[in-house]
């Protein structure tokens, strides 16, 4: 009892506080958390016309139509493909950036070089996807471009041969991106004691080799961490991005979870069944998540969160 | 520190290679950067029907301000426009305030049930209801096809209020406590004291989220659905790109080299392009150092 009333006096005595506070845990219940209690349509046949409450469980018949769809394994690949893509050659772009970045003596330059690097960042996806449907079109520049050079002797539809996507979707986001994420680890590598590269000058070190045995073993816990993050995130695509590039003709390599929840939940009103195809990746998501957390903890002795 | 005084070694002729390949690779990052933006804008003073032609890449071949004419004549863009630009202000604003608003208390260690709030907003980082429940839970708050989806669903961000809070951790309590003694409540000293002295974070997270907001085209794809006239200038956009690449596809499947997209639509693509582009570019370089901190505080959570 004497704690509750404690409790409670403290409360009072930072009543203006917690009526800060409160107004923002509110939108978060109404905005985050009744969409996550709706998550139960995915287990009822559910019709817009009529409160949730009323629809009949269906139990799990909505995922197994999901596994047993057509296009399941294009999905699949596509997701998870084009997230390793970005994994595998993505990832360390930024990292070599930096690296490359931290070699320029001209600071002047170097400064100019990083704040151009940031523009893509800030550019939306539709005026990005614009640019890229004229550009990647059959007489658009980099037709016009590659014939001039002969590496193609005809011009190619790019975004109308399916082949292509994933290396489109990996270009246009590690291009739009390289700049941005190299910002954290251009403010590791400035934290790097100076002393050790004067001491390895001294020993006739090289620069590759000062790079190679100095910078990046003193940036590595970033890059580790970053490289779990990306790893959790891997049926996470790039919605944005790829609805702009995304047309009839692609669809079989450039449709993921995240734009096929939009098509038939959106476009066809299956509710039921895109909240359901909606939450096996969140659920997958949330397990490689807390994979790729434990794992993070047990090497490098930190979490995430 | 002796070294400091030794005047700068030689470069050897590996170090100049190495330094002159560098400088080489960035000066390519930097035209690959800035290239499409330039090939935008030059094109968009360019007469419609020559541009359509292709092989402009550097300067206009026939100059036009037609293009950008046809814009400010149109009053499906202009209306595009004012739906951007009130649902940035508005949205920014309303965003950056009620987010610090709320992460000012949950900055203090000692408030009652926070370590409950946080644990709250952090399940929101990891999980969410997804697409269809939260169009369901609009509807049912009869947000969609009203202008109130871009700002209330927006009003709040979780990830922003832990930046706030971690800038807000740094202040001296001694400022808070003077402020106490004087006779002020808690509410006073947020925006009598701590509003004033957060100048640098507000100025990331307002960056933030309003690049999010001018740039966003998804929300009114979605819940914009039988009122055009609430439709933001990128969802505008990309109606006019998806028909673009739609009818490219479609000329492929006929086999035929035509492609039938109308002068007007492109001409106002492309100056609309520039004119939604132009203001970002030009305030970002000079809120770089903010949003560069902002980025590191927001990487180290708590």
């Amino acid at each position: 009892m004497d704690n509750v009333n404690k409790t409670m006096r403290k409360w009072w005595n930072q009543r203006y506080l917690q009526m800060m506070v409160l107004p923002g845990i509110l939108w978060m219940l109404i905005f985050n958390y009744i969409p996550m209690g709706g998550i139960v349509i995915a287990f009822k046949k559910f019709k817009i016309t009529k409160p949730i409450s009323e629809a009949p469980w269906v139990g799990f018949r909505y995922f197994v139509e999901f596994f047993e769809d057509t296009n399941f394994a294009d999905i699949m690949t596509n997701t998870i493909g084009i997230s390793l893509l970005k994994l595998v050659i993505g990832f360390p772009l930024p990292i070599i950036f930096a690296l490359l970045l931290n070699e320029i003596r001209n600071l002047k330059f170097k400064k100019l070089a990083q704040t151009v690097s940031y523009l893509p960042h800030f550019l939306s996806w539709v005026v990005l996807g614009g640019i890229m449907v004229s550009w990647l079109a059959k007489d658009g520049v980099i037709n016009d471009f590659l014939v001039a050079i002969h590496v193609l002797k005809e011009p190619v539809s790019f975004l109308g041969e399916p082949k292509y996507f994933w290396w489109i979707a990996l270009i246009s986001d590690s291009w739009k991106e390289l700049g941005w994420s190299a910002i954290i680890y251009l403010a590791a590598i400035t934290s790097v004691d100076q002393q050790m590269y004067e001491a390895a000058t001294v020993d006739g070190a090289t620069k590759l080799q000062k790079i190679w045995y100095i910078t990046l073993p003193s940036i590595s816990g970033t890059i580790a961490i970053m490289l779990i993050m990306q790893v959790s995130g891997l049926l996470n695509s790039n919605f944005d991005q790829i609805l702009i590039l995304k047309n009839q003709i692609n669809v079989s390599r450039s449709q993921v979870i995240d734009t096929y929840v939009y098509q038939v939940g959106m476009t066809m009103g299956k509710y039921s069944y895109a909240t359901a195809v909606g939450l096996f990746k969140s659920v997958i998501a949330l397990i490689l998540l807390l994979i790729s957390n434990k794992t993070c903890k047990k090497l490098l002795g930190r979490s995430l969160y | 520190m002796k070294k400091r005084s030794v005047t700068r070694i030689k470069r050897s002729p590996g170090t100049l290679l190495f330094d002159t390949c560098n400088t080489i690779f960035m000066i390519f990052i930097i035209f690959i950067c800035i290239y499409p933006i330039w090939y935008v804008i030059v094109n968009s003073f360019n007469d419609a029907k020559d541009a359509m032609m292709g092989g402009i890449y550097w300067w206009p071949r026939i100059f036009s301000l037609e293009n950008y004419k046809a814009v400010f004549e149109d009053n499906k863009v202009l209306q595009a426009f004012k739906v951007t630009i009130a649902k940035t202000i508005l949205g920014t604003s309303i965003n950056v305030f009620f987010t610090a608003m709320v992460a000012y208390p949950l900055s203090k260690k000692y408030l009652v049930g926070r370590k409950f709030y946080m644990a709250l907003g952090t399940i929101t980082m990891f999980f969410s209801g997804g697409l269809i429940p939260t169009f369901i839970l609009y509807k049912k708050l009869r947000l969609l096809n009203n202008f109130l989806v871009y700002i209330i669903p927006a009003a709040f961000n979780f990830f922003n209020l832990l930046i706030f809070c971690n800038f807000f951790r740094e202040i001296p309590s001694s400022l808070e406590e003077s402020a106490r003694i004087d006779g002020a409540n808690d509410w006073k000293i947020f925006y009598k004291i701590i509003i004033p002295l957060s100048k640098p974070v507000l100025a990331t997270i307002t960056l933030f989220a309003g690049v999010g907001q001018w740039n966003d085209y998804f929300n009114g794809v979605m819940f914009i659905t039988d009122n055009v006239r609430l439709e933001p200038i990128q969802t505008y956009l990309y109606r006019l790109v998806a028909e673009v690449q739609s009818s490219q596809m479609a000329s492929a499947i006929s086999a035929s080299n035509i492609t039938a997209s109308d002068t007007t639509s492109t001409s106002i693509k492309l100056a609309a392009m520039v004119i939604t582009t132009l203001p970002i570019c030009c305030v970002y370089p000079f809120l770089q150092k903010y949003f560069v901190k902002g980025m590191l505080i927001g990487a180290v959570k708590e």
